[in-house]
Order: structure tokens, then C-alpha cells, then sequence
């Protein structure tokens, strides 16, 4: 299977704080990985090299030429006030007059994640799992085929969880998609992703999902 | 009322500030700066007195003034932790400025009067002229970005994550709204420029769930307030400020409460 992302001695700094310290790995095309650690292991640092916010140190990282990555942050600013529906949130990166292409595209986002009867619900009245649900298909819109998704299950609830895992299983499924996944939650990452990148004290290491035995919590 | 060409001037004049605190205004209760936009208004009080001072018109001082300020209180509002603090005393300086130049010129208590309250009637030609082509440059520049503007305003992070450069809009929507201040304030007042920018875009917010049902809403209440102001105005004699501040608070509340009885059903 080729290559979707190659990390070669990767090392991240801030001040004098070395975060981690010439990391490899690679990631297949297509498969589902589950990016662990403890709190402060520089999980969230290394997504942001990965998606282009920061620079590494030193060291690089390399994506297949038909690589487009899709990325969905761990926070939003949505409070009960937010005034936006569901679909104009999804479509916020999107031109002001919109055309029938970008029209038939967000529909069909929003009957993928689940979210056609809940388009006109306003976000602020969301519950998290619809919010993480339009987060996800926001990021969906820009048509990735590599999806990275920070800490995206932290807080929901069991039943919102499991929709959201399914849909991420259905677009690794489905799509081919690579999926990168940051989470804290090992008992959910063994039941929906297959391999896992376990990064602690400045190292990476990588194996299968179900030969992961390593307890953080 | 329309055979008097003041009437004329000033429905006309009204009509432009109304649309572009109604498009500014959105983006500005989306991005939390309501405090921001008092603020400009008080440096451009400064400005405006300033003017007076050197003998200029008090929007060409109120324009420079607020321009600057956009510049220097935008960057400590993204910046500073302790902001509300710094700004507040930012506006404090120059309303303390601005008193110091209407007293050092010598004017008449009338200025003092129309620079913080309004003077819509009795604008000039020349004036409506000024007034309309700033209010076109203003929507020019909010339709130039709009799109990374309705990102970045209603998903900072999202907008963020998708490399869109904020730091680089944020300052093209503190220019246009230095302007929308320094216009709004023709109409309304340094002091109740607020009321033109914040209160139709927040009665919006209730009422639209995309974009361009807020714009719609938000220039729509802003041209209901400034018209019904200035016919009642005309009226009763009454200022069109205290008509327009009591039509648009009106309307929020009602709308305010409309929703909470909803929420709570």
C-alpha cells in the first residue's frame, strides 16, 4: 500500500522546551490511526506541523502528491447564543453567492454526517454531538482524503461518540480515507481505529491498535 | 416634508449610514466589538473636536482620528490580556482630549453638541456627497473580504485552521470600521454611534441563521430606525437621535424577549 504521509526526524522546540525530538513514521494511504499520549506529549503540536500552523524545528514531513488533508480543531467558539444554523456554518468557507455545485455538495455533506433534518437547527443549539457532527462536515466540504481530527470525542456523550466514530468508520470505509486520530479514550480507539501512534516523553512509537497495552489514564 | 431639500439631504445621507452600519454592524457583534467600535467613536470625538480646532470639517479630524486609533486599539485588543482595561483608558484620553480642543477653539456649545448627539438635519449637499462615497468605499472593502471576513468572524478557528491570514482582516475590518464610526456619528453621535452599529445587528442575530439573513435584517431595522427617526423628527421637533435610540432598543427588546418566552415554552 503507498505512503500518505512520511514524518522523517521530526523535532519540535518551543523556547527550551523540546516537545519531541526526531520522530519518524509513516502513515498508509487509507489507514485509521490513532494518535495517543498523555497530557503535554505534543499531540496537538505535532497535528499543527502536520497541517502546516507551525514549523518544525527541524526535520520534515512529506504527503503523497494526491494528498488532501481535512482537519477538524479541538475547540470552537460556539456559545448558546451563536446565531448560525447548522448548514450556513458548514458553508462558511464558502462564497457568498453560492453555485449549484457548491449547493449540491453541501447537501450531500449534510445527508453523509447526518445532519439534513437538523440544517436549519442553530449551532448554539446544537447538541455536541450535532456540533462536532457540523465541525466534521465543515471540514468534509473542502473534499479531503486524509482526515486528521483532534480530541474530537472528549466531550460527548456514549451515544454521540459512537455516531461519530461510525461516521469516521464509514468515511475510512467508504471513501478510502485516512484517518488521524488524537484521543485520550483507548477502550474507543481499540473498537474503531486499527493502528495507534503512541507519542510520550519526546519518542513516537507505532504498532496495531489491538497490540496496544500501554495505559496513560 | 420631502419639498425642503434638508429633508432631502438628510433622508438620503440617513439611507447610506443605515446600509453600512447594518453590514459593519453584523460583524461586529460577531466578532465582539461593540466595546471596540465605542471606543473609536470616543477617539473620534477627539478627532472631530481637533478639527474644529485647526478649522476643519469635524468628519475629516473624526476620519483621521478614528483611522489611527483603529490601528493601535486593534492591535491591544488582539494582543494585551488586561484589554477592556486599556481601552477603557484609551477612550478615557481621548474624551478628556477632545474636551480640552472644543475648549481651546473657542467654538460655540452647539458643536460640542452636534459632534456627540448628531446633526443629520441641516447636512449640506456637499456633505451627502462625502457621506455616500465613504459609505460605498466601506462596503467595497466588507465585499472585497467577505468571504475570509464570515469565516474568520464566525469560526475564528476553523478560519485559523484553514490558513486564513485573521491577523491580515482583522485590520481591513478595523479600517472599515474606523470609517462606519466616523460616518454612523454624523447621523447619530460620537456618543450613540453604538446604537446605529450594535443594535440592529444583535435584534439580527435573534432573527437570521445564515449570513445574508442577518445582513438583511440587521441594514433592514438600521433604515427602519434612521427613516421613522427622521419623520418623526420632523415631525414632533423632537432630536431624530432619541427617536432612533428608542426605535432600535425598542425593537431588540421585543425581539429579546420574543425568544426567551420561546425557549422557555
Amino acid at each position: 500500500m503507498s505512503k500518505a504521509l512520511q514524518v522523517v526526524d521530526l523535532s519540535m522546540k518551543f523556547d527550551d522546551q523540546e516537545i519531541f525530538k526526531k520522530i519518524n513514521f509513516s502513515l498508509e494511504t487509507g489507514s485509521m490511526t490513532a494518535l495517543l499520549g498523555p497530557n503535554g506529549a505534543g499531540k496537538t503540536t505535532l497535528v499543527r506541523i502536520l497541517i502546516g500552523m507551525l514549523s518544525p524545528s527541524h526535520g520534515y514531513f512529506e504527503l503523497a502528491d494526491d494528498v488532501k488533508v481535512g482537519y477538524v480543531p479541538q475547540f470552537r467558539n460556539i456559545d448558546p447564543d451563536y446565531p448560525l444554523s447548522i448548514k450556513s456554518f458548514i458553508e462558511l468557507n464558502t462564497p457568498f453567492w453560492k453555485s449549484q455545485k457548491v449547493k449540491d455538495q453541501v447537501n450531500h455533506i449534510l445527508q453523509e454526517t447526518h445532519l439534513k433534518g437538523l440544517a436549519d437547527t442553530r449551532m448554539g443549539e446544537a447538541s455536541g454531538g450535532q456540533k462536532q457532527r457540523a465541525y466534521l462536515a465543515q471540514a468534509l466540504l473542502d473534499q479531503p482524503n486524509f482526515i486528521i481530527l483532534d480530541e474530537a470525542t472528549a466531550s460527548l456523550d456514549p451515544k454521540a461518540k459512537e455516531e461519530l466514530m461510525s461516521l469516521i468508520a464509514h468515511l475510512n470505509h467508504e471513501h478510502k480515507m485516512t484517518v488521524l486520530f488524537v484521543t485520550h479514550d483507548i477502550p474507543l480507539a481499540k473498537r474503531y481505529m486499527k493502528d495507534y501512534l503512541y507519542l510520550s516523553d519526546g519518542t513516537v512509537s507505532q504498532g496495531k491498535m489491538e497490540d496496544f497495552k500501554e495505559s496513560f489514564n | 416634508m420631502f419639498v425642503y431639500e434638508f429633508m432631502r439631504n438628510a433622508f438620503w445621507a440617513a439611507t447610506f449610514i443605515a446600509i453600512t452600519c447594518g453590514v459593519v454592524g453584523v460583524y461586529v457583534v460577531a466578532r465582539n466589538f461593540s466595546f471596540l467600535a465605542h471606543t473609536l467613536s470616543e477617539i473620534g470625538f477627539a478627532g472631530a473636536a481637533f478639527a474644529i480646532l485647526m478649522g476643519l470639517k469635524p468628519l475629516t479630524g473624526m476620519l483621521i482620528f478614528a483611522l489611527l486609533g483603529s490601528i493601535g486599539v486593534g492591535e491591544l485588543s488582539m494582543q494585551t490580556e488586561q484589554k477592556e482595561s486599556s481601552i477603557s483608558a484609551i477612550s478615557a484620553f481621548f474624551v478628556g482630549l477632545g474636551i480640552l480642543f472644543l475648549s481651546l477653539s473657542s467654538s460655540s456649545s452647539s458643536y460640542a453638541t452636534n459632534i456627540l448627539f448628531g446633526s443629520i438635519i441641516g447636512v449640506s449637499r456637499s456633505s451627502v456627497y462625502q457621506l455616500v462615497g465613504l459609505s460605498v468605499v466601506v462596503l467595497l472593502i466588507i465585499f472585497a473580504i467577505q468571504r475570509p471576513l464570515n469565516y474568520d468572524s464566525f469560526d475564528h478557528i476553523g478560519a485559523a485552521a484553514h490558513h486564513i491570514n485573521t491577523g491580515f482582516i482583522g485590520v481591513v475590518f478595523l479600517v472599515a470600521l474606523a470609517m462606519a464610526v466616523s460616518i454612523g456619528s454624523q447621523m447619530v453621535g460620537s456618543m450613540l454611534v453604538f446604537v446605529l452599529l450594535t443594535m440592529p445587528s444583535s435584534t439580527a442575530r435573534y432573527l437570521g441563521k445564515s449570513i445574508p439573513s442577518m445582513l438583511a435584517w440587521s441594514v433592514g431595522l438600521a433604515l427602519l430606525g434612521v427613516w421613522a427617526g427622521l419623520c418623526l423628527g420632523y415631525i414632533t421637533n423632537w432630536p431624530v437621535t432619541f427617536f432612533i435610540s428608542v426605535i432600535e432598543v425598542t425593537a431588540y427588546l421585543l425581539v429579546y424577549f420574543t425568544q426567551a418566552i420561546k425557549k422557555r415554552a
